[in-house]
């Protein structure tokens, strides 16, 4: 069980392929997400900034991302990732799809936090006559901060998740490994840490948000 | 100060139309403690929302200060909000923010200096008695200091009008009385004018002057509290004005008397009867003797009281009292109108 064909050093860099993977499409992805969130939530009917057609092409739009598999969507869009990074094959290839399906799904969770925010906080806003820029930036965003660091919290070990299937476009990862040698080559060893590595980097994440969102809501 | 001409409010929702205001006209008067009373669902929350436009007329045509807000842009609508504050029944406060930054939320809104917010917040504070709660967070308050929290918020910007939906709704009867203390305070030291909706008619009694009572979305009776409560007119005026005056005998006491009464008709001259009445004082009426004079004065009447109560309403007494006369014919008719020349207001009471 114990005799395997990988070196430690090919773990730590798989390691460090998944955090680059995770890090930077998390990044991108919530900088487009959390703006699409809001957009969903102040364009809606009733909302502050309420606009039936903006909310009606977005709405689908989200949807229609949201619904692909993301081994489907990677392949899908292999020639617009060409067209971005040059390349089709490698982390910066895998970034690509995996922001590309992380920032809707940011988008729909960022929405469901500030819909958490009470009515009678918008309407205690709108009664002092905040413009809607303010009401997203002191009563919105502010109310509902301790449910987006959860949310993003969930956005990340969906993204782990994800950074798994990388592998396919050469993507790398400790996903990529556990298949291409613990998989492929029966190496049960390499199956094994692969997971328990996962397990911890999850545990650890999730402890963070939950650390993290404890500490907004009661400051 | 703000006033409603001939405002309709309809509401559509899945092609179902609900009128929630008919025909409403009143006005509020600088100065004045408004209160509007009504049962749920009949409007008021609607109304309150009109003056400072949360929500707009369908028909007719709100002012404040004069100014019809129809006519206002969104950039005024905006600073006509920040001259009238707002309280809410859940009292709508922040509750990732500290008591201090959520006074502060308004001053912050409209870019006030640090070191002006600081002591005007501190004021506030001061103010409303939470000197000590700055660094508090809402969820560490009772439900009253979350009012007083909210009232100094709606206080920062220094408005002019303080709106206020069902604020002690949410608040026991000693609470109530404090936030109530309140926002009289708010209203001669600052002079602030004051509309209040309710539901509980011992908040008019406490704090208003003038009162408007709504049912299905129309006024059915407004003017000085004095007034509606002396003389209610409308049945359900007259339901609300029983929750906090007793203006009649309990009923197995009516029983009472009706057997009593029934009884002693038999033994009664030809010439004699039994008559009862309800007396009604108003202010220095009900500190005169006047009962005393009629004892006194028609001897030949016997007087039975058979029910007495004093009521205290913006600082006029109000009393009620249901009394037995027993005589000739005509001495009852000279004590009836000796009473009415008092200025009692006397009905007969038929069994």
């Amino acid at each position: 069980m114990f005799s395997t064909s990988i070196t430690l050093n090919q773990f730590i860099v798989a390691i460090q392929e998944t955090l680059v993977m995770v890090g930077v499409s998390l990044l991108i992805g919530s900088l487009i997400g959390i703006p699409l969130g809001i957009l969903l939530v102040v364009t809606r009917p009733g909302g502050v900034l309420e606009s039936k057609l903006f909310y009606s092409v977005l709405n689908p739009i989200i949807n229609i991302v949201r619904s692909l598999p993301f081994i489907i969507l990677l392949v899908a869009i292999i020639p617009f990732t060409r067209m971005l990074v040059n390349t089709s094959i490698g982390t910066s290839a895998a970034i690509v799809p995996l922001t590309i399906y992380i920032a809707p799904y940011i988008g729909r969770l960022v929405e469901n936090s500030l819909l958490e925010v009470k009515e009678g906080i918008l309407e205690a806003a709108e009664s002092m006559g905040a413009t809607p820029f303010q009401v997203i930036r002191y009563f919105l965003l502010p109310e509902a901060l301790g449910s987006l660091i959860l949310t993003l919290t969930t956005a990340t070990i969906g993204l782990i998740g994800a950074t798994a299937m990388a592998g396919v476009v050469g993507g790398g990862g400790v996903g990529d490994l556990a298949i291409s040698f613990g998989y492929q080559r029966f190496d049960t060893f390499v199956i094994v840490v692969t997971c328990i590595i996962l397990v911890i980097i999850v545990q650890g994440v999730q402890s963070l948000g939950n650390y993290l969102a404890r500490k907004a809501r009661r400051n | 100060m703000i006033q409603m001409q001939d405002v309709y409010k309809v509401f559509e929702r899945k092609g179902v139309t609900n009128e929630a205001l008919k025909n409403i006209n009143l006005t509020v008067n600088k100065g004045d403690i408004f209160g509007v009373i009504g049962y749920s669902g009949a409007g008021k929350s609607t109304l309150i929302r009109l003056v400072n436009y949360l929500e707009r007329p369908t028909k007719g045509r709100v002012l404040v200060d004069g100014k019809p807000l129809d006519l206002f842009d969104t950039k005024q609508l905006r600073a006509m909000k920040k001259n009238i504050g707002m309280i809410f029944q859940h009292f709508n406060l922040l509750e990732s923010k500290t008591v201090f930054d959520n006074v502060a939320i308004p001053l912050v809104l409209t870019k006030t200096p640090k070191t002006d917010i600081q002591q005007r917040v501190t004021e506030l504070l001061e103010f409303v008695g939470l000197g000590d709660k700055a660094k508090s967070f809402p969820n560490e308050l009772s439900g009253g200091q979350k009012q007083r929290v909210g009232i100094a918020r709606a206080l920062a910007s220094n408005p002019s009008i303080l709106l206020c939906d069902e604020a002690t709704s949410a608040l026991d009867p000693q609470t109530t009385r404090s936030i109530l203390q309140l926002l009289k305070r708010i209203n001669e030291e600052y002079n602030i004018t004051i509309m209040i909706i309710t539901h509980e008619m011992s908040v008019i009694q406490e704090i208003c002057n003038r009162v408007a009572v709504m049912e299905k979305g129309e006024i059915i009776e407004q003017g000085t509290v004095l007034e509606v409560f002396g003389k209610p007119k409308h049945p359900t005026t007259k339901n609300f004005v029983r929750t906090v005056i007793q203006d009649s005998m309990q009923s197995n006491m009516k029983e009472l008397i009706q057997r009593q009464s029934a009884q002693q008709r038999h033994q009664l001259d030809a010439n004699q009867q039994i008559q009862i009445y309800k007396l009604e004082f108003v202010g220095e009426h009900a500190s005169e003797p006047i009962i005393h004079t009629l004892y006194r004065k028609y001897v030949n009447v016997q007087l039975n009281i058979l029910f007495a109560n004093m009521t205290e309403i913006q600082s006029t007494t109000l009393g009620h009292m249901v009394i037995q006369l027993k005589g000739n014919n005509e001495d009852i008719q000279e004590a009836v109108a000796f009473l009415e020349d008092k200025g009692v207001t006397i009905r007969e009471v038929k069994e």
